[in-house]
């Protein structure tokens, strides 16, 4: 049974349609990338995927469930793309609340800010954090909950590369004992490590691969290149 | 509904407040300070004190618990905290009771804070009971606590949360019986006063320290303004939305 399963899904807002047909399947237990320009409809597939986004036709399916099911909110973890924490508390005091949410015990909170490379700011306020900081945060509220599926909207964005690095070698090791990560991103390169990449444009999957295979259909090098190449109507 | 969740929602919320010492003065030491200027105003004619203390005494908690009420939960809204909330398993009456649970613990401090300062400091009156008095000051200041819960989902804005101020409590306050008794306004303003929560918390107070004996009106109109307070958790929790265009 495939972790996520979306057939012809649209939405609109406001007149406009921001997603237009969508139709893919994701595997249990891989690690898929999102990529696509800002305003692609990255964000909007991963609120329909969660349930919180209301849709205009077709169907989003979610470990068997229809997304949105109430069962659903103790499997999946999300994080939005503008780190929704509190910035009064501490890292710790966040995280701590999200695990009781997922009715998980302080072990894991502590584990979740280890993964995320916070134990040392563990006790700072999030209001004084940097950017990079409020983010890995954000991640580590997710991360708690040890969910089967995990969907991180642009969690990399204005992290070292350093720890961009070690994120992903985690994300890859989440992927490696079961869980389903869909992690949206606008930097092309980073999609190489993962095993599928899917590339939204206004609103359309223009191209649902590999990373290898993408290469090899484009004839390129490098996956920005091949982007461009399918973004242009090349070898799609 | 899970009450762990709740509580837990609760100690979160105390913990966020805990880090905001404005706040906390706002709602336990702003009430009292108000008070003593009222008493200091009317000095010279402590009639005046006697007469409308006890509702002054409901009004001034009233408003700031409104006020910060609806300013935090509509920052809950809009920072996409409560979005990523509704995608946990944090149930909808879980986090407004939770808010309602700290709000009201915050309450209960402001209350008796208040209610000790103007009784034995201020030197209102003795009321019929000292229990039902604090018990009116807070399920008074959890009704405005309530009401902000719910006033929040009508707010895109902190700004726009700020502005039910002037809309939604200044006609209470000035129909609520504070400036001359509700049974001496014309027909229609009398009329208007009945759906206002603020004016049964008024009564119940009023009609508390006129008596030597708690009268059953006293019980009435706190019924009242516990209902009404109820009424507004449930507003706040059901214009929780899951999914949203």
């Amino acid at each position: 049974m495939a972790a996520v399963e979306i057939a012809g899904l649209r939405v609109r807002r406001g007149g406009t349609v921001i997603l237009d047909g969508i139709t893919l399947s994701v595997p249990p237990g891989s690690l898929t990338a999102l990529l696509g320009p800002s305003g692609s409809g990255k964000t909007t597939l991963l609120r329909s995927v969660v349930g919180a986004q209301r849709i205009a036709g077709g169907t989003v399916t979610v470990l068997g469930r229809p997304a949105g099911h109430p069962r659903l909110r103790r499997e999946i973890g999300y994080t939005t793309q503008a780190a929704s924490v509190y910035p009064d508390l501490s890292a710790l005091e966040n995280v701590r609340y999200h695990a009781t949410l997922h009715g998980r015990d302080r072990q894991a909170a502590t584990e979740a800010l280890a993964t995320t490379g916070l134990t040392k700011s563990a006790g700072q306020l999030v209001r004084t954090m940097s950017g990079g900081q409020v983010n890995r945060v954000s991640l580590a509220c997710a991360l708690v909950a040890r969910p089967r599926l995990l969907l991180l909207d642009e969690p990399t964005v204005g992290l070292d590369p350093v720890l961009r690095n070690s994120l992903w070698d985690t994300f890859r090791q989440l992927a490696a004992n079961g869980t389903t990560l869909v992690v949206s991103s606008h930097v092309m390169e980073e999609a190489a490590r993962c095993d599928r990449v899917l590339l939204l444009r206004a609103g359309r999957l223009i191209a649902d691969d590999s990373p290898e295979g993408l290469l090899r259909r484009t004839h390129t090098t490098g996956l920005d290149e091949a982007f461009l190449r399918i973004a242009l109507g090349g070898a799609a | 509904m899970n009450p762990k969740l709740t509580l837990a929602t609760t100690a979160r919320v105390l913990n966020q407040l805990r880090r905001d010492p404005r706040t906390l003065a706002l709602i336990v030491i702003v009430p009292g300070v108000l008070m003593w200027l009222f008493s200091e105003v009317f000095a010279d004619s402590p009639e005046v004190f006697q007469r409308v203390g006890p509702a002054m005494l409901v009004v001034f908690p009233f408003i700031v618990m409104f006020l910060i009420t609806s300013v935090t939960m509509v920052r809950e809204r809009i920072s996409g905290t409560l979005e990523r909330l509704m995608t946990t398993p944090l149930g909808k009456a879980d986090l407004v009771l939770g808010y309602a649970l700290a709000f009201g613990l915050l309450a209960l401090v402001q209350a008796a804070v208040i209610s000790a300062l103007t009784l034995y400091a201020l030197d209102l009156r003795e009321p019929a009971s000292v229990p039902v008095f604090v018990l009116i000051a807070v399920t008074d200041a959890v009704l405005g606590a309530a009401l902000g819960l719910g006033f929040s989902a009508l707010a895109r804005t902190e700004f726009q949360a700020v502005q039910f101020m002037p809309a939604v409590v200044l006609p209470q306050v000035l129909l609520c019986g504070l400036l001359i008794p509700v049974d001496q306004m014309s027909g229609w303003l009398r009329a208007i006063s009945r759906v206002m929560p603020l004016r049964y918390a008024v009564s119940s107070m009023n009609e508390l320290t006129a008596h030597t004996t708690v009268s059953g009106r006293v019980w009435w109109d706190l019924m009242v303004v516990a209902g009404c307070a109820l009424a507004a958790l449930i507003v706040g929790a059901t214009t929780l939305r899951r999914r949203v265009g």
